[in-house]
């Protein structure tokens, strides 16, 4: 119960209208780019990730995961009313959430997006808690090896059990990590594939990056498409939110379901996509009437809302026990991390007690609060579409550009986030995924570091990878993973769950 | 219920048309783009190679961990090529159509405009003429709503960033002329 003394020292760190108005704030936002077309969670916290430059860090991390807990509700909205989701993850939602707000029901499926995304990430919350503790201790006693096999882990998972062709998310992956290479070599203080500029001595920063291939690049794709809208407006009463509250406990399967499907997929790099789909088709299959599913069926938006909020909020938890994150945003928080002078990884519990506990607490905090707000201010948010998009593109813009320029002040950032957006475009249209590439250039230098550290460690000798029973076992488990596509067909139909399987909408 | 529903409708009247002729196809531009990897490994793979790819007393050098890293680039890429010329001209989708590429080009340039109006006049003026000019020329805003607008914008970024949260932007002529 030690967990439970420092998660109320977490809440009393958070209690002080500062840090209330900045989860606030920070919700506020987190909803407005949830809800704007060619805007998404990440792209959210990279862009508004300057404002807190001059935070103390706890702040800052309330901040941004306020944004991050704000966009997961925000994309809920538009699913909804006008059948657009605001991210990739929200299209399971829309199966069944947008024909209930044709049925009149909007304000229904709403309340029950918002409720299920509350308790999913309730109980990966639940789970940060307890387990996150724990897991740090353990990674306490790891040394340079047993990090490199956590890395290689992670990475060979992506490949393994992805759903983009192998080969790219290799180049992904390897392109990402290449990058991260680039400037001074931080063991040997040589420089290398600077090519004699200046601007690349400082290296690719991962933010800059990230920025230009999530923000940047989104607004051209979003700028494709034909951007007309048709959908409802719907203003929630207390009547239908404790209608739906009453009917919760009849659903306790599909949420139990879909909480854990979720904080599964969320620690192992698989996303809060593949869990909302799979969230959506378990709870089809298990069901008794599968036939009512995608014509306006209450569970199928509890199904994958619960799924993606518990997966969006269970990828903080490698991140935080051992600083490897398990989702794009993740990756940024981490990006974050850095830039507020703080050593992600297991360290992370025993030297910044108040920070971890605090970010642990806002998240309790952040989700309530942030429940609380969606259902009274839905009617606002939804106009924000009206707005047009000529008028919030070009802001997008400048965010973007503020956000690359602040993090080095070096104009040069500039020119490279514009690089990065044509890069992203290019990638998202040939379905080059962008997430590994994203983990790569924020994990590159460490991965490096703890291979070199290992095999010095050693003196090149690469069995230092099998040199216990710990490491061994990661190593390998690590090598099944990047096979599991072969193993996978070998053993049938057993992996079938890993994939989102094709839904008729 | 539906009394207290009110139906939002936004039209798109510059929506690229459904029929536009396709520009390029994935397939092509996957191969370019594995060229374009393939040379990029090739050159990062030569400079890490004349950095040192060996090992000396302290272990691997500078080079060794990205060398072989451009090689599993070079692989992948590689791989992506043949993959791409082996499947069949029909199976590939369109890349994008010539109505898309306009509105993609609409977005691009201005951007690539405000990048270089930033380097020289400082990012609020850049930033002020982007919206301003965006709005009134592609989104046929009225002239009132776009200056007003991106003046309101520029100015609550300047009091957020500058002076709010110390976060000092690039500054041209005009910040100067005002002492910042």
């Amino acid at each position: 119960m030690e967990a439970f003394g420092l998660l109320l020292h977490g809440f009393a760190v958070l209690m002080t209208w500062k840090i209330i108005a900045l989860m606030l704030v920070g919700l506020v936002l987190g909803i407005f780019v949830g809800v704007l077309p060619g805007l998404g969670g990440p792209n959210g916290v990279a862009i508004l990730l300057p404002l807190t430059f001059t935070m103390d860090p706890t702040s800052a991390i309330v901040m941004l995961s306020s944004i991050y807990w704000g966009a997961l509700f925000g994309g809920a909205i538009t699913s909804i009313l006008f059948n657009i989701p605001g991210e990739a993850w929200s299209v399971a939602t829309t199966f069944d959430g947008y024909p209930m707000a044709q049925q009149g029901r909007a304000a229904e499926a709403l309340t029950a997006a918002f409720t299920s995304s509350f308790i999913g990430s309730l109980v990966a919350v639940l789970l940060i808690t307890f387990l996150a503790p724990l897991i740090s201790s353990f990674a306490l006693k790891f040394g340079p090896p047993e990090f490199f096999a956590v890395y290689l882990l992670t990475f060979c998972s992506f490949v393994g059990l992805g759903r983009e062709d192998k080969h790219k998310t290799v180049i992904s992956m390897s392109l990402g990590l290449l990058l991260a290479g680039v400037g001074m070599d931080t063991v040997s203080g040589q420089l290398r594939m600077t090519f004699g500029s200046s601007d690349l001595l400082r290296g690719i920063n991962f933010l800059v990056a990230v920025i230009g291939l999530f923000g940047i690049s989104e607004i051209l794709l979003t700028m494709e498409e034909r951007l007309a809208l048709r959908g409802h407006a719907a203003s929630i009463s207390l009547r239908v939110v404790l209608n739906v509250w009453k009917d919760l406990p009849k659903y306790w399967v599909t949420l139990l379901r879909s909480s854990f499907i979720g904080c599964w997929l969320g620690i192992t790099p698989g996303g809060a996509i593949a869990a909302s789909f799979m969230g959506y088709n378990l709870a089809k299959r298990f069901s008794k009437d599968p036939e009512s599913f995608g014509k306006g069926r209450i569970e199928g938006v509890f199904a994958p809302e619960t799924a993606a909020h518990a997966s969006g909020t269970a990828a903080l938890l490698p991140m935080l026990a051992l600083g490897i994150p398990g989702s794009g945003t993740a990756a940024i928080l981490l990006g974050g991390l850095m830039v507020w002078g703080l050593n992600p990884g297991p360290l992370l519990f025993v030297e910044h007690k108040d920070f971890v506990w605090g970010l642990i607490a806002s998240m309790y905090l952040g989700n309530i609060v942030g429940l609380v707000l969606v259902l009274t201010t839905v009617p606002i948010f939804a106009s924000i579409l009206r707005v047009p998009f000529a008028a919030v593109a070009p802001m997008i813009v400048v965010s973007c550009a503020i956000g690359a320029y602040a993090i080095q002040n070096a104009m040069f950032d500039i020119w490279l986030m514009l690089l990065f957006g044509v890069v992203g475009y290019v990638f998202k249209k040939i379905s080059i995924p962008l997430a590994p590439f994203t983990l790569a250039l924020v994990l590159g230098s460490r991965a490096e570091d703890a291979f070199r550290l290992s095999m010095i460690g050693s003196g090149g000798d690469m069995r230092v990878f099998w040199s216990n029973g710990l490491v061994g076992s990661i190593t390998t488990l690590s090598i099944i993973l990047l096979f599991w596509p072969v193993i996978d067909q070998a053993f049938g139909r057993v992996g079938r769950l890993w994939r989102p399987l094709k839904t008729t909408g | 219920m539906s009394n207290s529903e009110i139906e939002i409708v936004v039209d798109d009247p510059t929506a690229p048309e459904a029929d536009s002729p396709a520009v390029t196809d994935t397939r092509t531009v996957e191969a370019v783009v594995c060229l374009l990897l393939l040379g990029l490994a090739a050159l990062l793979g030569y400079d890490n190679w004349r950095t040192g790819i060996g090992w000396d007393s302290t272990g691997p050098q500078a080079g060794y961990f990205p060398f072989y890293l451009s090689v599993i680039l070079a692989g992948a890429s590689l791989y992506g090529l043949v993959a791409t010329l082996l499947t069949s001209r029909e199976a590939a989708e369109t890349f994008v159509t010539r109505a898309q590429l306009g509105r993609v080009a609409a977005v691009f340039f201005p951007t690539l405009l405000f990048c270089l109006a930033t380097q020289y006049l400082g990012l609020y003026v850049a930033s002020f003429l982007l919206i301003a000019g965006f709005m009134r020329l592609i989104g046929k805003i009225a002239w009132w709503k776009s200056l007003l607008t991106a003046f309101i914008f520029t100015a609550l970024m300047f009091v957020t960033f500058d002076i709010a949260f110390d976060v000092i932007m690039p500054k041209g002529p005009l910040e100067a002329a005002f002492g910042y």
